[in-house]
């Protein structure tokens, strides 16, 4: 906090000069900055002069950002509050790939997507659709969990957890747990694990809680063909609708998804395994053509600011600067305390181990589930 | 003549089927189809898991806690609505007058266009969508990218439907008498199409415009790719927090747009009633 | 124009015979407007020009490209795998079984409109119904499905608690393709409905009492006269019920999430798919499959037609 309220004061400070040394320039918001090229707030000359030029847009087009996932809901709702820009949500149910399609669909339309939030093998396959940017507290995000100059950078995580009906069948302990009779007709992907990235998830914490490393998805894939010929499982997509409805009584899915389905049902809980945990970033990015460059970029200020970062802890997800919150002693206590620390042995897979899984799945998964 | 005696005639010569027959048929039949929307109703009036039965997910609707995205939901209506408007239009000037020129004065064609107007229900709107991207880059540089102009690309998207709604009708009038008779009477062409030819193509022009309507309305996969707003997918904007609330929606949706047809429809039987 | 084809004329303007519409070439007098005609059908040309044939072959022109821009028929040959041919298959299965059962018990339901006044309540309440029914689709409709017939569903407990029926005993059908059949139907009914039911009042009361001084019953004047008369609309309404179920989307990746089993969910997974990149152009060529299969049938429907049309005249 002090470090960035001496930022902020260095900003204005700076602000302030370049503003009397431009003021017989003329009115227009961003003349004199190019907001598509900005690389960071000192750019539009701190952090002041950024909000102006965003409010002078009026408009964030975001898209895939639905309410219920890692509390989205009161991020925008509080980006809104915050500042007098207009968030247009589009497409929320579509996946990262759709988000790229939507980009290239749109490219010169005032409704083309500002920002992306996007899952990792995308996000490394559409580098060049991305504008590089680095946020106020760039110092505060680990290396690991940036791309150098700033075209990605990870927002939050989650790990890959078990939601189960309480009303209606008991808490799994384990993975054979699940190939019991209490289970019958009741098991759930988010998704089909080649297309989405929470399904590909649960098939990775199936291969790690077997036995199995990240380099080879086969354990994973052989328990769910067990969890298959048991007819325990269903292979409808997991929403909170068929949670709500009673159809899909156990769901693997992120944990920041299966909490918030546990905010909204009464009687739907969330549990982690022991042993090793999945885990995977999404990637916040620019696009490069956005039609309101200066309020995207606000988005990412206010997105790694505490404020939003601590939202998505109470949203059920690990924001990236978790760590710096804590040594800054700005965290959210109490969400976090609700949420739990997140531990245990967290495993995340390499893009490597990412693309030789999606061809395993590719040629094995079908046959596997039917 | 009673009621009873008026039907007679027809049912004895194998016309229309006796009272109970219809009856048995289109009672069987709503039964059948009120199933899965009296589900959903259920599923809306369900308390969670407890098995109980609260009204809270209706009164949720007024909550102001989710006025943010109503906001969205009320410029989507009128959207939703314009769009509804442009493609009626874009049906009855474009497309009904070359089905009459076809079928007067182009019989060969017909095929073609036949087929003209099936092509677009065959390839899906998450394909097309690819291809309509660049035609629309163009078309936003000319008219702007307001919401209306989604109406060119569903114009195309009710062909089939309207296609096939009028020419089952037109394949029962006799066009080519009709007109022929009128010109030898001294009509004009436009008095032709307009007062001999329209009317009795009324049943299937109307039919083509509901079933456009009820396009437009329902219509989500064009809009949501386009990144437009119209109604559904302000619905699914409101629902993405909240399971219940998407039931309540699209049964609120499909009323909508019911009550909304059987008004057209009633004001176009009284236009019906008065013209014969 | 002869006098044979005046006194034809004006008999059929007195509704007495059935007899064919003039589709003889266009007599002298309309051959002087001809040119005109053809501006006539200018505006129509091109309106689907932009919006209809412009973004087909460009959607449809991906499939012969790679990522990177480079020409190939990898994405066509692609379609002749095994699996693929098989989804093939099921969508055709699927459409095909949906556009029947949607067909007859449609054709059933204007059946049982015959007779009502065409501007009457039940009239107006059934064509409102119809049309909006036809459109409710997507996840909407797979969830009212899911509500409904589910293994959780309300008729699906309701079954099992009091008639001791459980129709998932051999696995939940409802998620398999199997599980497509009834909640299509939901849609094809009312655009059957929709469709024919402005052909069926095209059948004039004469005909009936025509047939009735003939000395004909009603199963003759079914077959013989009315069946004739309606079948082409018949069979183009069922095209067209063929042509919806064909390429619908959303419903079916709302109900079917795991595997591709008919062609537009392989659309699905060569589009949107999050982990296994780089097959967006696969689309394409999956889309010009499906313009090619409809293609076929409409030509058997044109064969079909041609033959049937023969009794119009």
């Amino acid at each position: 906090m002090i470090t960035k309220r001496a930022l902020v004061g260095v900003a204005a400070a700076a602000a302030l000069a370049v503003g009397l040394s431009a003021c017989a320039a003329p009115d227009a918001p961003a003349s004199d900055v190019d907001a598509a090229t900005a690389t960071s707030a000192e750019d539009f000359g701190g952090l002041d002069a950024l909000i102006a030029a965003a409010e002078a847009e009026g408009e964030l087009n975001v898209i895939a950002l639905p309410d219920n996932w890692a509390n989205y809901g009161e991020i925008k709702a509080l980006f809104e509050e915050t500042y007098d820009i207009v968030i247009n949500d589009a497409d929320p149910d579509i996946s990262s790939a759709e988000e790229i399609a939507a980009a290239d669909n749109l490219r010169g339309q005032d409704t083309a997507p500002d920002v992306f939030d996007l899952g990792t093998a995308v996000t490394l396959d559409s580098l060049d659709y991305f504008a590089p940017y680095q946020v106020a507290n760039w110092d505060e995000i680990p290396e690991a969990n940036k791309e150098a100059t700033g075209l990605w950078v990870n927002d939050y995580t989650g790990s890959m957890s078990i939601g189960y009906n309480s009303n209606e069948v008991p808490k799994p302990t384990s993975l054979d747990d699940l190939l019991g009779d209490d289970y019958r007709g009741a098991v759930a992907l988010n998704g089909d694990p080649t297309q989405a990235g929470a399904a590909f998830a649960a098939v990775g914490l199936a291969t790690v809680q077997n036995g199995g490393t990240l380099d080879d998805f086969q354990p994973g894939v052989d328990y769910f063909q067990k969890l298959n010929d048991a007819g325990n499982f269903i292979p409808v997509n997991a929403t909170p609708a068929t949670i709500a409805s009673g159809e899909t009584k156990v769901v693997f899915d992120w944990s920041y998804n299966n909490l918030a389905a546990a905010a909204t049902v009464d009687g739907w809980e969330v549990t982690t395994l022991p042993g090793a945990v999945y885990t995977s970033f999404y990637n916040q990015a620019i696009n490069k053509d956005a039609p309101n460059p200066a309020a995207a970029r606000l988005w990412m200020e206010f997105l790694y600011s505490p404020a939003a970062q601590n939202l998505f802890i109470v949203g059920g997800a690990y924001p990236v600067t978790i760590q710096a919150l804590q040594d800054a002693g700005t965290v959210d206590q109490d969400a976090l305390d609700t949420l739990g620390a997140l531990e245990g042995d967290l495993v995340t897979p390499t893009s490597d181990q990412a693309e030789a899984a999606a061809a395993l799945l590719a040629a094995k998964w079908a046959a596997a589930i039917s | 003549m009673s009621r009873a005696s008026k039907l007679a005639g027809p049912v004895r010569l194998g016309l229309a089927p006796s009272r109970v027959t219809r009856w048995i048929i289109l009672g069987v039949v709503a039964v059948v189809f009120a199933v899965p929307l009296l589900s959903l109703l259920e599923f809306s009036l369900r308390d969670g898991f407890t098995g109980s039965y609260t009204l809270s997910h209706w009164t949720g609707l007024f909550d102001p806690e989710n006025a943010r995205p109503y906001r969205q939901l009320f410029q989507a209506i009128g959207n939703s609505f314009v769009l509804a408007a442009v493609t009626v239009g874009i049906v009855l000037v474009l497309l009904l007058p070359t089905m009459l020129l076809v079928h007067m004065s182009f019989p060969k064609l017909r095929r073609v266009l036949e087929f003209i107007c099936i092509i677009p229900i065959t390839v899906p709107a998450i394909v097309l969508v690819v291809g309509l991207a660049p035609v629309y880059s163009v078309v936003v540089k000319i008219f702007g990218s307001g919401t209306w102009t989604l109406a060119l690309a569903y114009g195309i998207l009710v062909l089939p439907y309207a296609y096939r709604a009028i020419q089952s009708n037109l394949d029962g009038v006799p066009v080519v008498t009709l007109s022929e008779a009128a010109r030898s009477l001294g009509a004009g062409w436009p008095t032709v199409v307009w007062r001999v030819l329209l009317p009795n193509l009324r049943r299937g022009v109307l039919a083509a415009a509901f079933i456009t309507v009820a396009v437009v309305l329902g219509e989500f996969t064009l809009a949501s790719l386009l990144n437009r707003r119209n109604l559904q997918t302000a619905i699914l904007q409101i629902s993405s927090s909240d399971p219940w609330i998407s039931a309540i929606l699209a049964l609120i949706a499909l009323a909508f747009a019911f009550v909304l047809l059987l008004i057209i429809g009633r004001l176009g039987a009284v236009g019906n009633r008065n013209q014969s | 124009m002869t006098v044979a084809d005046t006194a034809a004329l004006v008999a059929d303007a007195a509704g007495d015979t059935p007899r064919r519409h003039p589709v003889a070439e266009p007599s002298p007098r309309r051959r002087r407007g001809g040119l005109a005609k053809y501006f006539g059908l200018t505006p129509f040309a091109l309106y689907v020009l932009l919006f209809l044939a412009i973004p087909t072959v460009l959607a449809v022109s991906t499939g012969f490209f790679t990522e990177d821009g480079a020409f190939t028929f990898d994405n066509i040959l692609g379609i002749f795998e095994p699996t693929v041919l098989a989804t093939f298959g099921s969508s055709f299965w699927v459409s095909a079984v949906t556009a029947v059962i949607g067909a007859v018990v449609g054709a059933l339901v204007c059946y049982a409109m015959l007779g009502t006044k065409s501007s009457g309540a039940l009239r107006t309440i059934v064509d409102s119904a119809t049309s909006v029914l036809a459109q409710f689709g997507g996840i909407m409709l797979a969830f009212a499905f899911i509500a409904a017939i589910g293994s959780q569903g309300l008729i699906t407990t309701w079954l099992a608690d009091n008639a001791g029926v459980d129709i998932y005993e051999n696995g939940v059908w409802l998620y398999q393709v199997p599980g497509l059949l009834p909640v299509y139907v939901y849609f094809q009914v009312p655009l059957m409905i929709i469709t024919f039911l402005p052909a069926l009042e095209g059948l004039k009361s004469q005909w009936a009492e025509a047939n009735a001084t003939l000395g004909g019953t009603r199963w003759t004047y079914w077959t013989r006269i009315a069946g004739p008369v309606l079948a082409p609309s018949f069979i183009g309404s069922l095209l067209l019920l063929f042509a919806n179920a064909f390429s619908s989307y959303a419903t079916a990746a709302a109900l079917i999430s795991q595997g591709s089993q008919i062609v537009p969910l392989q659309i699905r997974s060569a589009l949107i798919s999050e982990t296994v990149l780089g097959r967006e152009n696969m689309a394409g060529a999956l889309a010009l499959g499906m313009i090619v299969v409809m293609v076929v049938v409409m030509w058997g429907y044109s064969v079909l037609a041609a033959r049937t049309s023969r009794w119009q005249r």
